[in-house]
């Protein structure tokens, strides 16, 4: 499904601010693999990420998901095959629309836009039953504006936004940092419903050690642009938080590990 | 007083288009676009050049419209494709136009008295005053134009264009190209904003070189006027709120100017009342400190 090879992507190149975020990173993903991401501030994992959306160029190597070479693709084109939901949760969502507004930007996601309508009426349909089965009561509000929303709700809609239309991976990079606790744990809980209902093939960087084990079937944890760690199927299962730090111990990188992550703990 | 009063009327439905052009960059995309001075002098250069060159008055229009689209392209290429900002892509195409203008023209101005007008025929047609037939001829562009602006502002490509103003980021998240948007937004505007040039210089007789100065500012005036005074819950009156708000920014001014203040000063007013406009959020904001602080004052 995806297949990382070789990357590598220096910020500020040749000033003092050169800084390495990816240092020839090589990863590969199976189909219906949900990958939970972990490591410190600065480690690279947003960049990771956005370097597979397209946000900016990578400076070596190679990047494809089924098959398709996304790393020369300018960021909208490969839309088309991800959905992402971001930290921000105003970063999503289109505030000065309505929430069936947005929902319908997304669900031509990858369809050349024309001069149809923007929103059909059977559309309206499946958004309502869609937003239901988040049981925030948004299915009663289509035509509210979604700058209206919490941040909670704005995150939960930034969701079904990227599931629809089955993309070939979702990209949550710390989708739920934003949230409080309570609001936090629903929207983790959806998306795990989400992926596992659509197979979704998934990356999800988290900062809670918990998320990271409870959720998905591999884990790797990331340091100063390199993936210190990898873990997966039977062993991961097995893997409690006492291990895990250990391990971090083991590879040298529990000085990066945060307080965020121990707190979290 | 009457005359005056139509003779504003007139002014205001030809400037309403005008008036769409400055909402779609400056709402819904968020763009303070100054090519609009020079495209509003470009569309008036156009027709007032074809026109007193034997041409017809309806070709001048058509060709006003592909040119002021052709200016609002530029503005958008220099700002997506060359990272330009966008205030200084539109004064550089503002600028660049200013040298064309005079080239299309060959001359500071134009005169279109005796020629034949798109307003002609209506006159000749309804057997009413020039005045009266400009209002027909604009009241009819103007419902027709929020129209199909409404319409199109529903499509898929409408609402992608709508979406960019608010959130890019999403908008490329969700496979759009915000550079196609932006450009297409910019394009749209600056035509409306020709095709306002082009009717105002044939319903005025002339095209003059300096048509366009200030008219980014009266755009604005028109814009808040209208958002203030005639509702912005609907899309659609909305946009007609903006023809609405430049007819009345014409009524304002003509009885500003009938209780005596120069003609000279006008520049002057509208950039204060645009000012003065634009800062209300602000004043309010400060209305609210000084009143909790106030309250605390009276509580001690
Ligand atoms: N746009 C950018 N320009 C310059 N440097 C950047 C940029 N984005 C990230 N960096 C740098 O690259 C490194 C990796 O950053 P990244 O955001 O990927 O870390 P992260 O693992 O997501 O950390 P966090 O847990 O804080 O989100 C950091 O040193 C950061 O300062
Ligand atoms: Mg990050």
């Amino acid at each position: 499904m995806l297949d990382i090879r070789n990357v590598t992507k220096i910020f500020n190149a040749g000033t003092v601010n050169e800084r390495k975020a990816l240092d020839n990173i090589s990863l590969s993903m199976s189909d219906g693999d949900f990958v939970t991401v972990i490591g410190g501030n600065g480690a690279g994992k947003s960049t990771l990420l956005n370097c597979i959306a397209g946000v900016y160029p990578v400076d070596e190597g190679t990047i494809m998901v089924d098959n398709i070479k996304l790393d020369r693709l300018p960021e909208y084109k490969r839309a088309k095959y991800l959905g992402r939901v971001f930290q921000d949760p105003m970063m999503g969502t289109a505030a000065d629309m309505g929430i069936q507004e947005n929902l319908a930007l997304a669900w031509r996601r990858g369809n050349r836009r024309t001069l149809r309508w923007g929103i059909m009426d059977k559309e309206k349909e499946l958004y309502r039953k869609l937003l239901a089965s988040l049981d925030l009561g948004l299915e009663d509000r289509m035509a509210a504006k979604v700058g209206l929303l919490s941040g909670g709700q704005r995150q939960a809609l930034t969701l079904l936004m990227a599931t629809l239309n089955a993309p070939k991976m979702l990209l949550l990079d710390e989708h739920t940092a934003a949230l409080d606790p309570k609001t936090a744990r629903k929207v983790l809980e959806l998306s795990d419903q989400f992926i596992k209902k659509e197979k979704l093939t998934t990356m999800m960087v988290t900062h809670n050690m918990r998320a990271a084990l409870q959720y998905g079937n591999r884990l790797i944890m990331m340091n100063e642009g390199t993936i210190l760690l990898d873990i997966s199927g039977e062993e991961k299962a097995k893997l409690r938080i006492d291990d895990l730090l250990r391990l971090f111990e083991k590879a040298g990188a529990d000085e990066f590990m945060n307080d965020r992550m121990l707190l979290s703990k | 007083m009457e005359q005056v009063l139509l003779g504003a009327v007139s002014q205001g439905l030809l400037w309403a288009m005008m008036t769409l052009g400055v909402y779609i960059t400056y709402r819904v995309l968020g763009i303070a676009d100054m090519t609009a001075e020079g495209s509003l002098t470009m569309g008036a250069a156009v027709a007032a050049g074809t026109i007193s060159g034997g041409g017809s008055a309806y070709v001048g229009v058509a060709i006003a419209v592909l040119a002021g689209a052709l200016a609002g392209m530029m503005t958008g290429l220099l700002h997506t494709k060359l990272r330009i900002p966008a205030l200084l892509s539109g004064i550089l195409t503002m600028i660049a136009l200013y040298s064309i203008n005079l080239r299309i023209m060959g001359a500071a101005n134009i005169s279109l008295l005796r020629k034949i007008t798109v307003f002609a025929p209506v006159q000749e047609l309804m057997g009413t005053s020039k005045t009266l037939s400009v209002i027909l001829l604009g009241a009819v562009c103007s419902i027709l134009l929020v129209t199909v602006l409404y319409w199109f502002f529903g499509t898929e490509i409408g609402s992608a264009i709508r979406a960019t103003g608010t959130n890019p980021h999403m908008v490329r998240a969700q496979g759009i190209n915000t550079d196609t948007t932006i450009i297409l937004g910019l394009m749209i505007s600056n035509a409306l904003i020709s095709f306002s040039g082009s009717l105002i210089s044939q319903a005025q007789n002339f095209a003059d070189l300096q048509m366009g100065t200030g008219a980014i500012v009266i755009g604005l005036a028109s814009l808040i006027i209208g958002e203030v005074l005639f509702g912005q819950r609907h899309f659609y009156t909305r946009l007609l709120s903006m023809a609405l708000g430049a007819i009345t920014y014409r009524i304002i001014i003509a009885l500003v100017l009938k209780m005596g203040m120069p003609s000279d000063d006008l520049k002057l007013f509208t950039a204060i009342t645009v000012a003065l406009a634009l800062s209300l959020p602000r004043f309010r904001e400060l209305g609210r400190t000084l009143k909790k602080s106030l309250r605390r004052e009276g509580a001690r």
